[in-house]
């Protein structure tokens, strides 16, 4: 039963709630306008916020300086790819420890879940110089060797947690009926697992392609991402407020409608299935 | 039941998950440990000397790692008090009926997708810069002096910085939670009379209390490793003033190229996130029971 709340309170709660809403987002709609502004006018004071001549100048100029494209591609390869690759890898795993559980799956899975918490900056040297050494340094594959290992605990436990509520029951029916591995896999397990491996595959994707440890550690020009793209603006052209707004605009628009929709898997995935 | 054959299927399944994953660790690690007792600079070639505890002793006297470690501390006590205080309070506010609800759930997630260089430059140049930032318009508007955050109070300002990339993941986690609780409960305590404190402390923080040690955890994790924030913003700077133990090794090993000391500093990082970890592991270990 829902309390019945007085439209009083509910106007209250609204207007609290709202006024919080706008202030933590406030940075990112300021971001966005300043992108439209001239250089003159986004550091006026006092500030302008709606009234000014919209343009989008600063994207071509952002694009035309520093080939925003060529980062956004690096990006969208090195976080897809290394989400691909994580899957398939450990597809098989979560699906042989969620059906096929034997004494050693928790003490496996904890062990994985182990590997994430190593502190990044405590393997930085020897990555640095096996990439140095292997010609890795700098290249698109070489970070999705790097995103891929690092996120394939997260992956591996999201589907674990997935395949987990898929009643076992089923695939014991399908295999009484004479289903092969393959049909099982194919005819019913996929279609009831393609959700959670959606929703791994989003989460994955933003987690990567806001990774900001390995991407500006191991890369210079060639492989940059958006990450070291932006930090490339650190200075002294960050005093460009619109063409920094600009290409900050860029690089976060995309994750950032990808993220709304994955609100919920968010909590799963990032408490290892401890906060559901 | 699962026969022989399934189970020998599995673990051909598990393989490449458990054999990528220990390379990644062991090899790493086994370097680590291997170059942090020798005397190993890349700007000076030729033999890499045994020098045993040497870089230990020289990484935790320097007077920077003293700096750094509690920077580090300050910056995970800092950001973890706002954010979990700051959660609590939001989603306990998100939980209650209003208009809108799925839009205003939107706008205080939204900093958790930003990527942490753009935040990090966005806040420094937009809004933090003494001269043209937002923060130093609205301090002349009232007719105060500007305030330079990144030269007075560099730390602090990170720490705002980060807290305000984490608030949206605390307050998720903590709504998550607060809608499993069962709504009559709080009726029924209302009807005894007890009021909006008492119900907030004996009903809504126990139920709570395992999602804010998960917050808090995990946070920790992240934050122990915070790098990006750092990098566009101070350089760890000035002198050691932000520099916390994650950017004291980078600085080490990739800007002074002492891979050995580097290496001890990261087998001290190692250690420090051990100690947290093992909490988290057993939270989430008891779980899996269940």
């Amino acid at each position: 039963m829902a309390r019945a709340i007085s439209s009083r309170r509910m106007a209250l709660n609204t207007a609290i709630a709202w006024t919080i809403g706008a202030m933590i987002f406030f940075p990112i709609l300021w971001t966005f306008l300043t992108s439209f502004k001239t250089e003159a006018q986004a550091i006026a004071d006092p500030p302008i916020f709606f009234l000014f001549d919209w343009t989008t100048e600063n994207y071509t100029t952002v694009q035309e300086r520093s080939d925003y494209f060529r980062h956004f591609r690096n990006s969208v390869i090195i976080s897809v790819g290394s989400t691909i690759i994580g899957l398939a890898i450990a597809i098989p795993a979560a699906w042989s420890m969620a059906f096929v559980p034997s004494r050693h799956t928790k003490n496996i899975l904890m062990w994985m879940l182990s590997t994430k918490m190593l502190p990044p900056v405590g393997v930085l040297v020897p990555i640095y110089l096996i990439f140095r050494d292997l010609k890795l340094l700098d290249t698109q594959f070489g970070l999705i060797i790097v995103l891929t290992l690092i996120n394939l605990p997260i992956i591996v436990w999201m589907l674990y947690t997935y395949f987990k509520e898929i009643p076992g029951e089923i695939l014991e029916a399908a295999r009484m009926d004479g289903a092969t591995l393959r049909s099982e896999v194919l005819y019913i397990l996929l279609p009831m697992a393609i959700p959670g491996i959606a929703s791994t595959m989003l989460l994955n994707i933003i987690l990567a392609w806001n990774e900001a440890f390995w991407t500006l550690n191991l890369t210079a020009a060639k492989a940059a991402p958006l990450t070291a793209f932006i930090a490339s603006y650190s200075s002294p052209e960050g005093l460009f407020y619109a063409k920094l707004s600009a290409a900050s605009t860029m690089a976060i628009a995309p994750i950032l409608i990808m993220g709304w929709f994955s609100q919920k898997q968010l909590v799963r995935g990032l408490t290892f299935g401890a906060v559901k | 039941m699962a026969t022989k054959a399934s189970r020998s299927a599995a673990r051909v399944m598990i393989a490449p998950s458990v054999i990528l994953l220990l390379g990644w660790m062991l090899i790493p690690l086994a370097l680590t440990l291997y170059f942090s007792v020798l005397r190993y600079n890349l700007l000076m070639p030729g033999a890499n000397p045994f020098i045993g505890v040497e870089n230990y002793t020289y990484f935790l006297t320097d007077p920077a790692f003293r700096d750094a470690i509690v920077n580090t501390l300050l910056l995970v006590g800092g950001v973890l008090t706002v954010t979990v205080l700051g959660g609590i309070g939001l989603a306990i506010l998100l939980d209650q009926p209003m208009w809108g609800q799925g839009i205003v759930r939107i706008l205080v997630i939204a900093p958790f997708f930003v990527m942490p260089t753009v935040s990090a430059l966005v806040w420094k140049n937009m809004f933090m810069n003494p001269v043209n930032g937002l923060f130093a318009h609205m301090a002349t508007a009232i007719g105060l002096q500007p305030f330079d955050f990144f030269a007075v109070a560099p730390l602090a300002s990170i720490i705002g910085i980060v807290s305000w990339q984490w608030l949206p993941f605390a307050t998720l986690i903590l709504l998550t939670a607060m809608q499993s609780l069962d709504s009559e409960q709080l009726e029924a305590a209302e009807m005894d009379g007890a009021g909006p404190l008492a119900r907030f402390r004996h009903i809504m923080l126990p139920h709570m209390a395992r999602a804010i040690t998960v917050v808090i955890l995990i946070q920790t994790i992240f934050l122990l490793s915070i790098f990006a924030e750092i990098l566009v913003t101070t350089n760890g700077g000035p002198g050691t003033a932000s520099t916390n133990l994650t950017f004291l090794v980078y600085a080490e090993s990739l800007l002074r190229f002492d891979v050995g000391t580097g290496s001890a500093g990261g087998v001290v990082a190692i250690v420090l996130a051990n100690i947290v970890a093992i909490f988290l592991m057993r939270m989430i270990g008891k779980n899996l029971d269940t």
